[in-house]
């Protein structure tokens, strides 16, 4: 039966690796930030790179960033999933050791091969660069990728592993007895219900992902095996959308597993928290015709089914996991610190920027918005101030000298520097797709380019900010390993 | 339609924006009991649920009316004027660039290399229409212009180092 009584769980400091992932983590979104501001400034006319380094950065930034996120995700959800399962470290660092050799596949491919495709890698343009990258430039790329994906597939079937043999099952990990029978009480905790669907899904994107990749790379020696597109396309957003959402569903994880601690107040898996994450695995594998919705040769139905989940997709961000913080904060006392400031607007940017990417995907709008900058516009919205506040706030926690050390100005200054910032920047996305600015487009015309002015001041303003918060988490590393009380207790009436 | 998006979504996040600053300004003052605290929230989040839900799905329903896949009924309707377009890295190859105003127009859009979209700009630099240009397939955007004037086409797909540019025009006017 539900109860209401909060139990005390000891915080506990990050493990080597962890803290591997969350320094390179910090490297590279910091790098890939200036190759964002890079981008905008040069569509803003403030800077000339000319389109072909406009489009590598593009390449670098869209598959850099992506693959970031992914990893600062996988760190946070391992952190605190091993404190219920038994995960394996090897796996974990055998993850990142993958990850770093890909990364340095896909630089080679684009600073030393010009590849410059984008991280979409939409068939069959790889393989007809009109002599601007060789083959084996394409073939690096690809093959990056793949040897990314082949890490978080064993991170995932190590979850798996460990989850099915603790809970006896994935239905059981996403609590399906408690939630089509009777509460017992007894589902597993949010963090592994997230880490169960993150892994489901994922498992299933890499393995499709995978096979469109291992297609592309035979197609680029032997040209004779032909691929469709428009499947080449279906299953590469098929795989793109379900990876890039699943990094948000791990990150999240920081806020069912921090908030509590600074609250006193339960977050439990009752029923309709875990009908939300059962429905929220489904709707990611099946939203993504919302991508291919400008391809009329789908079958009808099959794009009327990205418009209706689109739609549907909407209500657990909304009403359960965003409501269950405002729940979970609401008159709770709750003492404000990066941390604590941080995963609360967190839930606040996933949820704003789901508004205009629900609207994206109603098919008479993406008629006449489909890649344009609205597009980025919404998932910088939900990526910035939704999955990477998190991964600070994360950072913050790990890294607090104590349970009532205060922040400095500097710190609460950064912190509404990023707010600022990034509503600036994203405001400035959607606005141009607003007035149609196209995406992707090294030069912009000229009636586009007072945004991308504004766009990149704001930009700068963010980045200033992260800097301050990779300053800190890395100034405080010595802390993060230990085992110590960080989240402040709630003011309470009763001490 | 960009400006009912533009205000739909300010108008939504906006109101999220009310609902997280009005939790963090009730953040303050602790109240102990949580279990009483739930009731009134879940309660409250059913309410919430219909009323989302009330708006959300009929939105959700018409807006699947007036689908671009197949023509509008239109009143004067005689044959409609085809345009055969192919996409090339990195410019558009068209069999006419020239249609009447007020009757209908199929653009039949394709490609001869990698994936092209092809999006028609009104003089006012606003997209009315667009489709993805796909090797292999055809698109067909039906549309009927309804003012004479210079329309300007711009590729929306990423094609590689000249996608940018890959721009053409289509005149509507009397020939
Ligand atoms: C300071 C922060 C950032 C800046 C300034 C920035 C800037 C940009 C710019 C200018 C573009 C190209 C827009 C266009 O199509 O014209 C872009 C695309 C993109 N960004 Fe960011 N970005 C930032 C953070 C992020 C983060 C945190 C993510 C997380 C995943 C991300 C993921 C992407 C992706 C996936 C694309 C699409 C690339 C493509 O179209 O191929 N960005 N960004
Ligand atoms: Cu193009």
């Amino acid at each position: 039966m539900a109860t209401y009584t909060y139990t005390p769980v000891p915080d506990q400091g990050a493990k080597a690796g962890v803290l591997a992932y969350l320094v390179i983590s910090c490297v590279v979104l910091l790098l890939m930030m200036l190759f964002g501001l890079l981008m905008r400034m040069e569509q803003a006319q403030m800077i000339s790179i000319g389109a072909l380094w406009f489009y590598k950065i593009m390449t670098l930034h869209g598959a850099g960033m992506v693959g970031i996120v992914a990893l600062a995700g996988a760190a946070i959800m391992w952190h605190f999933l091993r404190q219920y399962v038994d995960l394996s470290t090897g796996i974990f660092m055998a993850n990142l050791i993958l990850f770093l050799t890909g990364v340095v596949m896909i630089l080679a491919s684009v600073l030393l091969g010009d590849f410059h495709a984008a991280w979409t890698f939409l068939f069959p343009l790889p393989t007809t660069s009109m002599g601007m990258w060789s083959p084996g430039a394409a073939a690096l790329f690809m093959g990056g990728l793949l040897v990314i994906g082949v890490g978080f597939v064993l991170l995932h079937l190590d979850i798996a592993r460990a989850i099915i043999s603790r809970y006896g099952g994935l239905g059981r990990g996403l609590g399906w007895p408690q939630l089509f029978g009777p509460d017992d009480g007894n589902a597993p905790p949010p963090a592994v219900v997230a880490s169960t669907m993150v892994t489901i899904v994922n498992l299933i994107g890499l393995v499709v992902g995978a096979s469109i990749l291992v297609m592309m790379l035979i197609n680029v020696y032997v040209p004779t095996f032909e691929i469709d597109a428009l499947l080449a396309k279906g299953m590469i957003y098929f795989f793109g959308h379900v990876f890039i959402n699943a990094v948000i569903y791990m990150a999240v994880i920081a806020v069912y597993e921090i908030l509590p601690r600074y609250t006193q107040r339960p977050w439990k898996s009752n029923k309709v928290f875990l009908a939300s994450w059962t429905a929220s695995t489904i709707m990611v594998m099946f939203i993504f015709p919302h991508h291919l919705l400008m391809d009329y040769a789908y079958p009808k139905w099959f794009l009327i089914m990205g418009h209706i989940i689109g739609y549907l997709n909407t209500f657990p961000i909304l009403i359960v996991t965003g409501y269950g913080a405002m729940m979970i904060v609401y008159r709770s006392g709750i003492r404000w610190d990066m941390c604590s400031r941080l995963l609360f607007v967190s839930l606040f940017g996933w949820a704003v920027g789901a508004m205009p990417a629900f609207i994206d995907g109603t098919i008479t709008v993406n008629y006449v918005m489909h890649n344009t900058l609205w597009v980025p516009g919404h998932f910088h919205t939900y990526l910035l101030l939704g999955m990477v506040a998190m991964v600070f706030g994360f950072m913050y926690y790990l890294g607090k000298p104590n349970e009532n050390a205060p922040d400095s100005a500097l710190d609460v200054a950064a912190f509404w520097g990023f707010v600022i910032g990034t509503m600036g920047f994203t405001m400035s996305f959607l606005y141009s797709g607003k007035i149609s600015a196209a995406r992707r487009y090294a030069e912009h015309l000229p009636e586009w380019v007072p945004y991308d002015k504004i766009a990149s001041y704001f930009a700068m303003l963010l980045i200033a900010s992260v800097l301050v918060f990779i300053f800190r988490f890395l100034t405080r590393l010595g802390l993060a390993s230990r085992d110590y009380q960080r989240a402040s207790l709630a003011r309470s009436m009763a001490t | 339609m960009q400006e009912t998006a533009w205000q739909v979504s300010l108008v939504l996040m906006l109101m999220i924006t009310f609902g997280v600053v009005f939790v963090a300004i009730n953040s303050g003052k602790r109240e102990e009991e949580y279990g009483p605290l739930v009731k009134r929230a879940y309660s409250f989040r059913t309410k919430l649920f219909w009323a989302v839900a009330l708006v959300f799905f009929p939105a959700m329903i018409y807006n699947l009316m007036g689908l671009p896949y197949s023509p509008k009924a239109v009143a004067s309707s005689g044959p409609a004027q085809v345009i055969n377009v192919t996409g090339h890295m990195w410019y558009w190859e068209m069999d006419r660039d020239q249609v009447e105003p007020n009757q209908p127009v199929d653009i039949r859009v394709t490609s001869a290399d990698v994936n092209h979209g092809f999006g028609i700009y009104d003089s006012d630099l606003r997209l009315i229409a667009q489709a993805q240009a796909m090797p292999g397939y055809t698109n067909v955007i039906h549309i009927t212009f309804p003012k004479e004037g210079t329309y300007r086409v711009l590729c929306m797909e990423y094609c590689g180092v000249a996608h940018h540019n890959m721009m053409t025009e289509i005149k509507v006017g009397k020939s």
